[in-house]
């Protein structure tokens, strides 16, 4: 396989990582004003994603870092091209982190109160500009001769992206109470499912429309492949949320868990070998080949790649196994 | 052009944002792994007090070290895309190997010890801080790789009309890195150094949990003493090898515009760059020529010099950094390690007299002299970064060449206005919540031997 074409699958693992883990944990984030009436069960909430959270968003860190290695003109344009976009969303990431630290060390109900509309803010805006960003990645952007974006900041939401970056956020909040309803107790659980279940109508619908217009505005389902894939999303979504009502928790966190996977793998799939579509010209769009860093730093960095990704996995599943139990009011020290 | 500006105000203000936290933290984490294993060889309860008290304070600056480090990860594609596309051969390589190497440990690990207190063996515990503070300074060694090569290009060729990688091994022994890697661990060993001394000084001239803060400042005293001395070694042989390497940032720094031989040290100057030379300065004889090449009668290269050279090598332009504030930026991170070691050595010497706590003026001024890490770590970056300029990599690409040309001035004020005021906000908490931890002291733990000990742990304990 071509180095190249190897990163790009990399690129993509990292996403589905990135998309798997920080999407519960958004949801989490985004459920906390709804689904904690108090100070204790919002303290209850933020626990279950305490211990893990940093350790999410770092796939996140990563796949930005890994772009730059490998494919630095992708990184250039999109992260130039996506200024605002990307401003705002580092602003969410920034209050939402310190957030998280700092919310449980002042006893103030005000000072508690913002910190926690700083965590679903935090966790609300990323979710849903990550699902504006990886629509407009296959739909296209104005991207010209030199890899230059030449479009503004409302070039990037169109009908489409919007609903994309809806189908993202109402996704990741049905993950969310999903994850929840695994890692907490007694009444909250089934607090959880209500939400879930809640949620999972509105998602379900922008879920349709997105596989709909993705048929109107890309051209994701030339590849049979990425079509497919991206209806196994739905079909997946669909046993989610049957498994919720059933009460089938395991089973529903699961799935809700391949369909985010399965969404990030038809998307790229779709993309691939292109990491972003040019709307001007299809020759102008960035691929792996025009768009990639040298044969020599490839190597390198797969090697790098290849050994520690592997080690990652091992030391992070770790320490999930290490707090699995479901958080109790009881333990709530920190 | 306005972008320009705007994009270097936005770089400076977010590095050295950010680089208030990392100092302290790549200590820190180090002093807390020290403490917890005292702990847990000696089981001294204090010694998990201590832990658990520095930890918190380390866990605030944490905190706010990641979030403004992402930042940075992110705005060289956002501000600097061209640097991006001409360097990111070589540039994202440490960047992606800082995340899979340090990220990755520092998050998951740190999880673990926040959260893992009574939860898992107690040796585990420790190792997981160790682990942190390991992983703490690796990721300062991947961003000081990263960042000598912009000092110090080697291992590349021009090809593609980019810079690419030719050598891995050589990016990352760059010499730069040997001289810069040790300064800067040693400044944030320092910066953790003061900040446990003043914070320990600040309960020991109230009289409040005095064997608590006696232990840390003895801690603290042993430790930033011998910090500070390998501090201004290395600093000193970092300044030896930037005279070879980096000839103009050496002669900035020194505002010394002719060649001279044997070349004065100004101690202060009147520096007219307009008209390149100095209209006053005070200086020792010799001194520059002592301090760069150990012997006093060998040549210093002046700026004037040396722009001809460059101008001859890589064409018409201006060569030559802002010489004031950088020629400033030098002597106020000199001076300022300079105080901290006098204020260390004198807090010493009352310690080994007994009179410490007797003398309480030194301990204020041990207080009061915080800020001093902090006001010699900024300078030492500016002094670094501004001396480099007008390149964003040395003799491969200017900084006008690297902005990001599809940014526009109205979308880098929208950033700058934004960045900078959470970033004042987020500081006003951060401050908020170091002082009432401070204030506060230690909490004594309950030693609660009825709570029977999490499994596993009668193994390691």
């Amino acid at each position: 396989m071509e180095l190249s074409v190897l990163w790009f699958v990399l690129v993509t693992v990292l996403f589905i990582g990135f998309f798997f883990l920080e999407g519960f944990d958004y949801g989490v984030g985004i459920l906390l004003p709804v689904l904690g009436k108090n100070d204790t069960e919002r303290r209850v909430l933020i626990n279950t994603i305490g211990p893990v959270w940093d350790g999410n968003e770092v796939w996140m860190i990563t796949a930005g870092g890994a772009m730059f290695a490998a494919f630095p003109h992708v990184y250039a344009t999109m992260f130039s091209g996506f200024y605002l976009a990307l401003f705002l969303m580092l602003m969410a990431l920034i209050v939402r982190g310190v957030a998280f630290e700092f919310r449980s060390k002042d006893e103030n109900p005000a000072w508690r109160t913002t910190w926690d509309w700083l965590i679903f803010f935090g966790s609300a805006i990323p979710a849903l500009l990550w699902g504006v960003a990886v629509a407009n990645l296959i739909k296209g952007v104005p991207i010209n001769a030199n890899m230059q974006y030449v479009g503004t900041f409302f070039d990037l939401l169109s009908p489409y992206t919007l609903v994309g970056g809806l189908a993202f956020l109402l996704v990741f909040i049905f993950h969310g109470a999903m994850y929840l309803t695994l890692k907490t107790t007694g009444e909250m659980v089934e607090r959880a499912r209500k939400a879930a279940v809640k949620a999972g109508v509105p998602a379900a619908v922008f879920c349709l429309m997105l596989v709909g217009m993705t048929y109107t505005n890309t051209d994701l389902f030339a590849s049979t492949g990425a079509g497919i894939t991206l209806w196994g999303a739905v079909v997946l979504f669909v046993g989610a949320y049957a498994a919720v009502y059933a009460k089938r928790y395991g089973l529903g966190f699961t799935l809700s868990s391949l369909t985010i996977a399965f969404t990030t793998v038809a998307f790229f799939w779709g993309l691939f070998p292109r990491l972003m579509v040019s709307s001007l010209n299809p020759a102008w769009s960035l691929t792996i080949t025009n768009a990639s860093s040298s044969q020599y730093t490839l190597q390198i960095m797969t090697v790098a790649a290849l050994a520690l990704v592997p080690v990652v996995l091992v030391y992070q599943g770790w320490v999930y196994w290490t707090f699995r139990k479901r958080v109790t009011a009881k333990d709530l020290e920190y | 052009m306005e972008e320009l500006l705007l994009s270097r105000w936005q770089f400076g203000i977010t590095t050295v944002y950010h680089f208030l936290f990392v100092p302290l933290t790549i200590g820190l984490s180090l002093i807390i792994a020290i403490l917890e294993t005292i702990y847990v060889r000696t089981g001294n309860e204090m010694y998990k007090q201590q832990t658990k008290f520095w930890g918190k304070l380390f866990l605030i600056n944490f905190a706010m070290g990641v979030v403004t480090g992402i930042v940075q990860e992110f705005h060289f594609g956002m501000n600097w895309s061209e640097y991006s596309r001409f360097m990111g051969d070589i540039f994202g390589a440490p960047l992606a190997l800082e995340a899979l190497t340090a990220f990755y440990l520092e998050s998951i690990f740190l999880g673990l010890w926040i959260f893992g207190w009574d939860r898992i063996p107690k040796v585990l515990h420790a190792a997981s801080i160790w682990i942190v503070a390991l992983a703490t300074n690796l990721s300062a060694f991947w961003i000081l790789v990263a960042n000598s090569f912009m000092q110090n290009p080697v291992g590349y060729a021009l090809r593609n009309g980019r810079a690419e990688m030719t050598d891995f091994i050589a990016l990352i022994t760059n010499p730069y890195v040997f001289y810069q890697f040790p300064h800067t661990v040693l400044s944030g060993l320092v910066t953790a150094g003061f900040f446990v001394l003043a914070i320990s000084a600040y309960h020991l001239i109230r009289k409040t949990h005095v064997d608590f803060f006696r232990a840390s400042f003895k801690l603290g005293l042993v430790w930033t003493t011998i910090s500070l001395f390998l501090l201004m070694g290395s600093g000193h042989a970092q300044t030896q090898f930037i005279a070879k390497a980096q000839p103009m940032k050496l002669a900035a720094a020194e505002a010394l515009w002719e060649t001279a031989n044997p070349a004065p040290f100004a101690v202060a100057a009147l520096i007219d760059e307009e008209n390149k030379t100095n209209s006053f300065e005070i200086k020792i004889p010799a001194m520059l020529s002592l301090m760069a090449n150990n012997d006093p009668n060998t040549p210093i290269r002046g700026i004037n010099d040396i722009e001809k050279e460059y101008i001859a090598k890589y064409g018409p332009g201006n060569y030559v950094p802002a010489v004031t504030p950088v020629f400033w930026s030098f002597r106020i991170m000199v001076a300022a390690g300079s105080a901290m070691m006098l204020i260390v050595l004198a807090a010493g010497f009352l310690w080994w007299r007994g009179q410490l706590e007797a003398k309480p003026c030194v301990l204020k001024a041990v207080l009061w002299s915080l800020p001093l890490p902090y006001i010699a770590n900024s300078t030492g970056w500016f002094v670094t970064e501004g001396g480099r300029q007008p390149w964003i990599v040395v003799g491969l690409q200017r900084v006008e060449e690297a902005v990001s040309p599809s940014v526009g001035a109205g979308s880098i004020w929208i950033s700058l206005i934004g960045f900078t005021v959470v970033y004042a906000l987020l500081a006003i908490a951060a401050i908020y919540l170091v002082q009432k931890f401070v204030r506060q002291g230690p909490v004594d733990t309950p030693v609660t031997p009825t709570k029977p000990a999490a499994k596993g742990a009668t193994l390691w304990s």
